[in-house]
C-alpha cells in the first residue's frame, strides 16, 4: 500500500463534504403557524426561575430568534413529549445554542429543541443533571451547516441522558466533555458526525443506545489541552449498525478524522469496555481503537504529559455481522485490500497500532495496559501506523487476553 | 451631592416613581424605569449625569458592533472602591455602574451610522441627543446579595428607558463611513445573558464588571472641569481608596495605538474581548483556549491548538492560532464570521469588526512559531 505521511483517519473527508453540500436534503420544518409570543413569556419564565420550580411548556409549535439561558439551580424544565413541545430555533439571530444552562440539580424532559444555529442544549459546568426523553434535531438532516453538538453536557458531574433522540449534528449528537460520573442510557442518535461521544470524561456507561446513520456511531476520546484527561468507559448492549454517512463535519474538528463507516471508535482513551454490543454493516470497520497519532494533531501544540496512547482496552461478547467491506479512501481502501484482499472485509477491530514502548517491561506490555480482544471469531489488524502504514498484519492472536470488568457507574441522583 | 442609600431608597417609594436626578442605589427588586436609578436624566434633546456620576472610558473597550458607550460609576456616601492592581476595583455595595449604548442617526429611521471616532453629540456630562439613536442602557448593581445586571431598552422619544429583562432583537441597518449599509440585528442580551459575560468564572458563577480594572481604565478623560487621569479622578471623588502613585498602576494597550507595541495591542484586544469567558476558570475553560492578558505564550494561547468542541467555529482551519497564517487560524475566521452558531465573543457581535481583524491578523502573521504535524 501506499505510505502517505498523511492521516489517514482523515481521508475522504474533501469528497464528502462537498457531495453533500451540493443535496438538497429536506427541508426544515414549516413555522407559517409557529407560536412567536412565547419567546419573552419563557425566557422571563427563566430569568424569575427559583430552586425548585418546574417550568411547564405547553404543547405547540414556538418560535425563538434568540438563545435561552438558565443560570439558577434546581430548576426543572418539562414539555409534553419530544413530538408535542417544540421549541424551534430556525430564525435564531443569536446566541451559540439553543438553551444554555449554567446550572446544577438540573432536569430537563419531553420536549424538542429544532434547527439551533448552535448547539442545541448545553449545560456548561454543573452536578446532578438530567436529561430525560428529549429531542434535539436539525429538520434538514446532515449539512455542514448544522449546528455542533444536539445535547451537551461539559464540565459536569452526575449526568443522566436518557431515552432521548439527536439527529443532523454536524460534530456530535449526543456529547459528553470534561464530566464525572455519567450514564448515557436508552438514546437514539443518527445522522450526526458522531452518534454518541464521551471525551475527556472519567466514568461513563454507555448502554442500550441505537447510533445508527452516522459517520461514526459511539466514540470515546481524549483530547490534549484540558483540565481532564478521560478514563473509565463502559459500552455495553448498544445496537451500532451502519454508521455509514460520509463525514460532514468542519475540518479542524476532532470528529473530521472519523471515515464514513465507524461503529465505535475509541481514541487515545484508557479503560475502556466494550462488550455484548451488536455491531453491524459500519462500511470502514466495526471498531475503531486510535491514538491522536492518527488525527493530524501537532505535536508543538499537546502539553507534555498528555497520553495519546489507547490502553487498557476490552472488547469481548459483541455480535458483530457485516461491515469492514468498503472503507472510507483509499488509504483505508488500500489497507482492506492488502489485509483482506478485494473480496474480503477488513476485520471487526482496526487499530492504528501506535503503542507507548516505554511503557514495555522486558518487551512486553503489562497486563492492565493492553488492548485485549476476546470475541470469538473477530478479528483485529495493526495498521501500522508509526511505520507509515508499511506493513500492516493480522494480530489477532496476539491480542487475545483478558482484562478485569471495570465498575459500573453509580449516579447520585436522587431519582435517576 | 451623594445621598444616603436608604433615605434615597425612602424617597423613591413616598414620590411613587417620580423622575428624579438624584442617583439612588436601590436594595432590590426591579425598578422599571431607568430613571428611577437617577444616574442620568434625559428630556428628548439632552442626556445630563447627574451630580457624582462619573463617566469613564476603556484604554481598549469590548466591541459591540460599533455602537458607542457611556460608562458611569456612581457610589453612595460613605463608601469607595478598594484599588486592586490584577482584577476589577473591589466596588461596594451600593455601587452603581451604567453603560448606555447609542448610535450616530443615518438617515431612514432603522439607520445607525459606523464611526471610530467620537460620536458627535458627546458632552463631558452627557450626551447631546440631537443626532443620536439611544439603544439601551445597561445597568450593574452591587447588592448585599451580590451584583445584578438589568437592561433598560430607551423609548422613542428619547426620555427614558423601560426595563425588558427578556431583552429584545431589534433589526437596524449599519451605514458605513463609504455609504455600504449591512443589517444590524442588534441583541439587547436579556438580564440571564448578562451572566454569559459577567460571570467570569464558571464555577462561583457570581457576576461582576468586567471593565473598571485597573489596567482598563488607567487614562485621561475629557471631564467638564478638564482633562484628568480617570484613577486619580476616582480617587478624588471618594470613590477609591488605596491607589499607589499613578505612574505604578497598569495601563492595558490601547489597541489602535500604532506607537504601541503590536503584541500589547493585540493581547489588550483579546483580554478585554474574549477572557470574561476564555480564562482559566470561565465558561470557555471547555476550549482550553485562555485569552487572559497573563496567559503565557503557548498551545492554551491557541498556538498550533487543535479546537475542542468549535464545531462550524472552525472554518475548516486546523489550529486556533497558525503562527504566521492568520488565514489559517481559526482564532481570526471566529472574527470575521457573522454566523451566529460560529462567531466569537458569543454574545454582543453581529457584524465585523474590521480594525479588530485588521490587528489579529498582523499580529498572528508577524509570529514565528512553526507547528510541527505528526502522522
Amino acid at each position: 500500500m501506499k505510505t502517505h505521511h498523511t492521516a489517514w483517519l482523515g481521508a475522504g473527508l474533501g469528497l464528502a463534504g462537498l457531495a453533500l453540500a451540493g443535496c438538497s436534503g429536506p427541508a426544515e420544518r414549516d413555522l407559517a403557524s409557529a407560536d412567536r409570543d412565547y419567546q419573552s413569556q419563557l425566557i422571563e419564565q427563566l430569568i424569575d426561575a427559583q430552586p425548585g420550580d418546574v417550568i411547564e411548556i405547553p404543547e405547540g409549535v414556538f418560535a425563538f430568534d434568540r438563545s435561552l439561558s438558565l443560570t439558577v439551580d434546581g430548576v426543572t424544565i418539562r414539555g409534553q413529549g419530544a413530538d408535542r413541545t417544540i421549541l424551534s430555533f430556525q430564525d435564531q439571530a443569536q446566541g451559540a445554542e439553543g438553551l444554555l444552562v449554567t446550572a446544577s440539580d438540573f432536569t430537563i424532559e419531553n420536549l424538542a429543541i429544532e434547527d439551533t444555529v448552535g448547539d442545541g442544549l448545553k449545560v456548561n459546568e454543573g452536578e446532578n443533571i438530567i436529561i430525560r426523553g428529549i429531542r434535539v434535531e436539525w429538520t434538514n438532516g446532515p449539512d455542514t451547516n448544522n449546528g455542533a453538538y444536539g445535547i451537551y453536557p461539559v464540565q459536569t458531574t452526575n449526568v443522566l441522558v436518557e431515552d432521548s433522540i439527536a439527529i443532523g449534528a454536524a460534530d456530535a449528537g449526543i456529547y459528553v466533555g470534561q464530566s464525572r460520573n455519567v450514564v448515557v442510557r436508552r438514546n437514539r442518535a443518527e445522522r450526526n458526525v458522531a452518534g454518541i461521544e464521551i471525551e475527556n470524561t472519567i466514568g461513563a456507561d454507555v448502554y442500550e443506545n441505537v447510533a445508527t446513520e452516522n459517520t461514526g456511531g459511539i466514540l470515546v476520546f481524549n483530547m490534549p489541552n484540558l483540565p481532564q484527561p478521560g478514563y473509565w468507559t463502559r459500552v455495553y448492549n448498544n445496537h451500532v449498525f451502519a454508521n455509514n454517512t460520509g463525514n460532514f463535519g468542519h475540518e479542524g474538528t476532532p470528529v473530521a478524522s472519523i471515515p464514513a463507516g465507524s461503529g465505535i471508535v475509541v481514541n487515545s482513551n484508557d479503560q475502556v469496555e466494550i462488550f455484548d454490543n451488536q455491531i453491524s454493516d459500519n462500511r470502514t470497520a466495526n471498531i475503531i481503537i486510535s491514538s491522536l497519532h492518527s488525527t493530524g494533531y501537532s505535536d508543538y501544540a499537546v502539553q507534555q504529559d498528555f497520553d495519546p496512547y489507547p490502553e487498557g482496552i476490552h472488547i469481548h461478547g459483541n455480535a458483530f455481522s457485516g461491515g469492514g467491506n468498503n472503507p472510507d479512501g483509499l488509504d483505508l481502501q488500500g489497507l482492506k485490500l492488502v489485509v483482506a484482499g478485494p473480496l474480503g472485509r477488513m476485520p471487526d477491530v482496526l487499530w492504528d497500532g501506535y503503542y507507548d514502548a516505554s511503557k514495555e517491561v522486558d518487551g512486553v506490555m503489562p497486563a492492565e495496559l493492553r488492548i485485549c480482544l476476546e470475541n470469538g471469531e473477530a478479528g483485529l489488524v495493526n495498521a501500522d501506523g508509526p511505520n507509515g502504514y508499511a506493513n500492516p498484519s493480522i494480530v489477532t492472536e496476539a491480542h487475545q487476553c483478558s482484562l478485569d470488568p471495570l465498575p459500573a457507574v453509580e449516579l447520585a441522583l436522587a431519582n435517576p | 451631592m451623594r445621598w444616603l442609600p436608604a433615605l434615597c431608597a425612602l424617597l423613591l417609594v413616598a414620590c411613587g416613581g417620580q423622575q428624579t436626578a438624584r442617583p439612588s442605589f436601590i436594595a432590590e427588586g426591579n425598578p422599571p424605569a431607568l430613571s428611577d436609578w437617577g444616574m442620568m436624566i434625559s428630556n428628548g434633546r439632552t442626556l445630563t449625569l447627574s451630580e457624582g456620576v462619573l463617566p469613564y472610558d476603556l484604554n481598549t473597550p469590548l466591541f459591540s458592533d460599533y455602537a458607542h458607550k457611556q460608562r458611569t460609576i456612581w457610589m453612595p456616601d460613605g463608601v469607595a472602591a478598594g484599588y486592586r492592581e490584577g482584577e476589577v476595583l473591589d466596588f461596594p455595595v451600593g455601587t452603581v455602574i451604567t453603560k448606555t449604548f447609542y448610535y450616530p442617526r443615518g438617515e431612514a429611521a432603522d439607520e445607525v451610522l459606523q464611526t471610530t471616532t467620537q460620536a458627535p453629540g458627546w458632552r463631558a456630562d452627557g450626551l447631546d441627543l440631537a443626532d443620536i439613536r439611544l439603544v439601551e442602557t445597561r445597568v450593574l448593581v452591587h447588592r448585599e446579595t451580590g451584583w445584578v445586571a438589568l437592561p433598560y431598552i430607551w423609548n422613542e422619544a428619547q426620555t427614558d428607558a423601560v426595563l425588558q429583562r427578556a431583552g429584545d432583537l431589534q433589526h437596524l441597518t449599519l451605514v458605513s463611513e463609504d455609504g455600504g449599509r449591512q443589517p444590524l440585528p442588534y441583541a439587547v442580551p436579556n438580564a440571564n445573558q448578562c451572566a454569559g459575560c459577567h460571570a467570569i468564572n464558571n464555577t462561583t458563577r457570581q457576576i461582576q464588571p468586567i471593565g473598571p480594572a485597573a489596567r482598563h481604565i488607567n487614562r485621561d478623560y475629557a471631564y467638564a472641569a478638564g482633562s484628568q487621569n480617570q484613577l486619580v479622578a476616582l480617587s478624588e471623588a471618594g470613590y477609591l481608596e488605596g491607589l499607589p502613585a499613578i505612574e505604578q498602576a497598569p495601563q492595558a494597550a490601547v489597541y489602535t495605538d500604532t506607537a504601541a507595541a503590536l503584541n500589547d495591542r493585540a493581547r489588550s484586544y483579546l483580554d478585554i474581548n474574549c477572557a470574561h469567558c476564555h480564562n482559566p476558570v470561565g465558561p470557555a475553560d471547555t476550549s482550553g483556549l485562555h485569552l487572559n492578558a497573563d496567559a503565557p505564550e503557548g498551545p492554551n494561547l491557541g498556538l498550533c491548538k487543535l479546537p475542542i468542541a468549535a464545531g462550524g467555529g472552525t472554518g475548516g482551519r486546523r489550529f486556533g492560532i497558525q503562527p504566521g497564517h492568520p488565514e489559517e487560524s481559526i482564532l481570526v475566521y471566529r472574527l470575521e464570521i457573522t454566523d451566529p452558531g460560529s462567531l466569537m465573543p458569543e454574545l454582543g457581535r453581529s457584524v465585523r469588526h474590521e480594525e479588530g481583524i485588521a490587528l489579529i491578523t498582523e499580529w498572528i502573521a508577524r509570529m514565528e512559531t512553526q507547528c510541527r504535524t505528526a502522522g
